[in-house]
């Protein structure tokens, strides 16, 4: 291969496929996401701020915002609880089955959103469920009331902590801990003062990403939530809505708003993690 | 020298609650589901998901996956290419433009694609309620996969190896196709996986675009839903439990290649 | 006694670390613990500090039974191969992390840090962060770091495997002195004979996870209980069909000696000079191929060269192993 190269000062070798590739993969990357997405900016403001407002100023679209944001709050803390416990079981201890579970953990992530709102009915359902009828007559609602779409959001977002933390705990090793039991730390102490501050960032990017997806979810939350306007109707189901009545700008308005969210988290987590590889 | 401790007590109980979470909120909810699809017996089974409406879906679903994970085998591997190995401005954000697809609520992807490929398309191309919407939201949702899998792999990889192929008289090809491809097979196969299973259960991002006609853009999961608005959840559940029987095969399958990729556990 | 060893076995799988170990560790000394990779001296010494337990056997420090006790309760300091630096930490919040978790004073621990940071000269690297620091003073860090609860022994794995060999002599020199001055019973795996024969003042020679010998280098090397030790702790070759340090061997060009069992002709095979040595490769007439070391002046002397007519015979006094010998 003779033919002309220059070398940067990275020491990438560029030819003319090099640019070739570089221009094929940014014209994909703009046609599937950066100009569909843009869009959705430029038709939430065509009117200036006045779709925005009208939204801000609907308290229905209010209602479902705060509903959106009360659950996935919650099903971020269960998550990261569940997430970091689990993480540190998988990794730090041995136990039969471990294997299975380890790849079952994965499931969420591919499983139907809409499977997963027929599986929570099918045992959490106020009438015919495994459970539904025991707990909904000892006063729990969970179907068509707020438990169950925290734990549908819970259900879809559950592996993200544990494929962000579980590398981390892998690659730290056991030696910082070991030194600090021999220093005479407890395993509380060492938690706290060795493994957290160790796998902080990897928390954190998991957290970052399941607050997007669970800010997001729609099919699960479809199902399980019977969608009431004002009680039960989240963000995304708002969306929908609006969308489906005829109501573009308020449609795109909302979408914009959930959009701005999930973007900062994405940028956020990718302003932190170089950060954390510099380290 | 790895201490991985046998389970002590204050372990014991953790392990304990986390089981149980995960057993509610999980396993026991996806066990009734095949159990309520058991439960109709085989024949009901079968009669659900071969009905022409049923088989229709997911034969579209399958068939779209499908064709999204081989474009995104290609796409994505020459994405990952360009991030590791090619500098320039700009690349931090295509970096960002990958992961959008993730993090975007699904219903506003659907929205997004409705804004650039719908009936007032700047570019003219209409999709809404067409077969190809359904390919062009699967190609949106999971774009990621295949680049995440990919890139970590392909910056791993020691360059060394690719000189000492390249000092042996490898042209670039021969070096990308007998050196490099073979270590980053088992990274592509689990992207491809992964993205053909997500491809399968789509449904949020469909809502708005495909328009939902039986027969021609309704996929597996709309289906589903529609049998659940119907109260018809056996039929549901017998649906569900082939998308069931999909997602864990893509899991059995990522296990074993997640144990020669990254290795966990 | 500081430290008493009884019946401790440990078996991980299939394979036996340890097997049925006793061993007496005294006050006050510097031991190392020597032998090959996987031959169960980690193991040991992990037995000791509490972070790995024996699948049978007792172990005893300072006359206090340990074998249930939790690491973070025996007292030990413990210092690894990969230093297990807190990384988040800066060098005196490292070294004074075992006085915070024991509540000391804010001041006593002030003081006790300052000391010890000057004790392992890294007193002006006090707010750095141990990825600022070079690999010998991250060691040493370490070892401030263990010192600093005042243990009642100190271990050290493999401490100074992973740096370079300059700096590994240099540490090397240092713990000897730093042990001089803060004689607290210390314990070290390595598998480098020399840094054993060095450093240390009694030597425990562990193999296949049993011990082949205990002694101070002097005897080990002197003599060694078996083939496998004497192999260990320095070159060997065969003369006569028995075990020799190639530098235990007469090298004459005329025949010699009134016993002809005791002297072996040869002719040079192969010379290799290194530095100021010489090694010869000597084709005996019974066959045996036997390794020679000379100084550069001897074998000058000699006017030895390949081809050259030799006649070998073992040193008085050379090295042989004492249960062979018995024999």
């Amino acid at each position: 291969m003779a033919e002309t190269r220059t070398v940067a000062r990275t020491g990438v070798r560029r030819t003319p496929t090099t640019y070739v590739l570089r221009f094929v993969v940014a014209a994909y990357l703009f046609l599937l996401v950066a100009w569909p997405v843009s869009l959705v900016v430029v038709h939430t403001f065509e009117d200036g701020f006045t779709s925005l407002e009208g939204i801000l100023s609907d308290p229905d679209v209010v209602t479902a915002l705060w509903l959106t944001v009360r659950v996935a709050v919650i099903a971020v803390v269960i998550n990261t609880v569940f997430g970091v416990g689990m993480s540190l079981l998988l990794v730090r201890q041995e136990f039969p089955g471990k294997r299975l579970l380890s790849a079952l953990i994965d499931l969420p992530l591919s499983v139907s959103p809409i499977v997963v709102g027929l599986a929570l009915v099918l045992v959490y359902g106020g009438r015919n469920g495994w459970l539904g009828p025991t707990l909904e007559s000892a006063g729990f609602r969970v179907i068509f009331s707020t438990p169950g779409i925290v734990m549908a959001t819970a259900f879809v977002a559950l592996p993200l902590v544990i494929r962000e933390v579980v590398p981390v705990l892998h690659e730290i090793g056991t030696e910082q801990e070991q030194a600090a039991r021999s220093l005479g730390a407890s395993s509380a102490q060492t938690f706290r003062r060795i493994t957290l501050p160790a796998i902080k960032w990897a928390v954190v990017y998991g957290v970052v990403l399941s607050l997007a997806r669970s800010l997001g979810e729609f099919g699960a939350v479809k199902v399980v939530s019977g969608n009431v306007l004002g009680q039960t109707r989240t963000a995304t189901l708002m969306v929908e809505e609006k969308y489906l009545n005829f109501d573009q700008q308020g449609a795109y308005a909302t979408a914009f708003l959930l959009a701005m969210v999930s973007v900062a988290c994405i940028v956020i987590v990718a302003i932190i993690r170089p950060k954390e590889e510099r380290r | 020298m790895s201490t991985t401790n046998t389970l002590d007590r204050t372990s014991g109980v953790g392990l304990g609650i986390a089981m149980t979470w995960f057993s509610l909120l999980v396993l026991i909810p996806l066990s009734a589901v095949v159990f309520t699809a058991a439960g109709g017996g085989w024949d009901l089974f079968w009669r659900t998901v071969t009905g022409e409406q049923t088989a229709a879906a997911i034969r579209l679903t399958v068939g779209q996956a499908a064709l999204v994970t081989v474009v995104n085998v290609v796409m994505g591997t020459l994405i990952a290419w360009v991030l590791v190995r090619d500098h320039f401005r700009g690349k931090a954000l295509l970096e960002v433009l990958i992961d959008i697809p993730f993090a975007l609520p699904t219903i506003v992807a659907g929205l997004v694609l409705l804004a650039l490929y719908g009936k007032d398309s700047p570019l003219g191309i209409d999709v809404a309620n067409q077969r190809s919407a359904v390919f062009l939201a699967f190609l949106f949702v999971t774009l990621p996969f295949v680049v995440r899998m990919v890139q970590p792999t392909l910056a791993e990889l020691d360059k060394e190896v690719e000189e000492a192929a390249a000092s042996l008289g490898a042209s670039r090809v021969t070096t990308f196709r007998r050196v490099i491809l073979p270590s980053i097979v088992p990274a592509i196969t689990a992207g491809a996986a992964l993205s053909f299973a997500r491809g399968v259960s789509e449904y949020g991002s469909l809502v708005l675009l495909s328009g939902n006609l039986p027969f021609r853009t309704e996929v597996t999961s709309v289906r589903i839903l529609s049998s659940i608005e119907n109260n018809n959840l056996a039929g549901a559940a017998a649906t569900a439990t082939v998308l069931l029987v999909i997602s864990l095969a893509v899991i059995v399958l990522l296990d074993v290649l997640q144990r020669r990729v990254s290795g966990r556990g | 006694m500081s430290i008493e060893i009884s019946g401790v076995s440990k078996s991980f799988g299939d394979f036996d670390a340890l097997r049925d170990v006793d061993l007496t560790i005294p006050s006050g000394g510097l031991t190392a613990l020597l032998g090959p990779s996987g031959g169960g001296k980690s193991t040991l010494l992990r037995i000791i500090a509490g972070l790995e337990t024996a699948d049978a056997g007792r172990v005893l420090i300072e006359g206090r039974d340990a074998t249930e006790l939790p690491a973070q309760k025996r007292n030990v300091g413990f210092v690894f191969q990969h230093y297990a630096a807190f990384k988040h930490m800066t060098v005196a919040k490292n070294v004074a992390f075992g006085l915070e978790i024991r509540k000391r004073p804010k001041d006593e621990i002030r003081r006790k840090v300052a000391e010890l940071l000057e004790l392992v000269h890294l007193d002006q690297f006090a707010h750095r962060l141990p990825a600022q620091l070079s690999g010998g003073q991250r060691q040493r860090m370490a070892l401030a770091r263990a010192l600093a609860i005042e243990p009642s022994v100190l271990l050290l794995d493999e401490p100074f495997g992973a740096l370079d060999a300059k700096v590994r002599k240099e540490l090397r020199d240092w713990l000897r002195r730093l042990h001089d001055e803060v004689h607290v019973t210390t314990v070290f795996v390595t598998h480098d004979q020399e840094e054993a024969l060095e450093v240390a003042d009694e030597i425990v020679v562990i193999n296949q996870g049993r011990i082949e010998q205990v002694g101070t280098p002097d005897q080990l090397y002197d003599a060694p209980a078996n083939d496998f030790v004497m192999g260990f702790l320095g070159d060997v070759t065969r003369l006569g069909g028995r075990p020799i340090r190639p530098h235990d061997i007469e090298v004459h060009t005329t025949p010699v000696g009134e016993d002809p069992a005791e002297v072996h002709a040869g002719e040079v095979a192969r010379l290799t000079r290194v530095g100021f040595e010489v090694r010869l490769l000597v084709l005996t007439v019974e066959g045996e191929e036997t390794q020679v070391v000379l100084t550069r002046a001897e074998a000058r002397a000699a006017g030895i060269d390949v081809g050259s007519r030799v006649w070998l015979r073992p040193h008085r006094g050379a090295t042989t192993v004492s249960a062979v010998r018995a024999v």
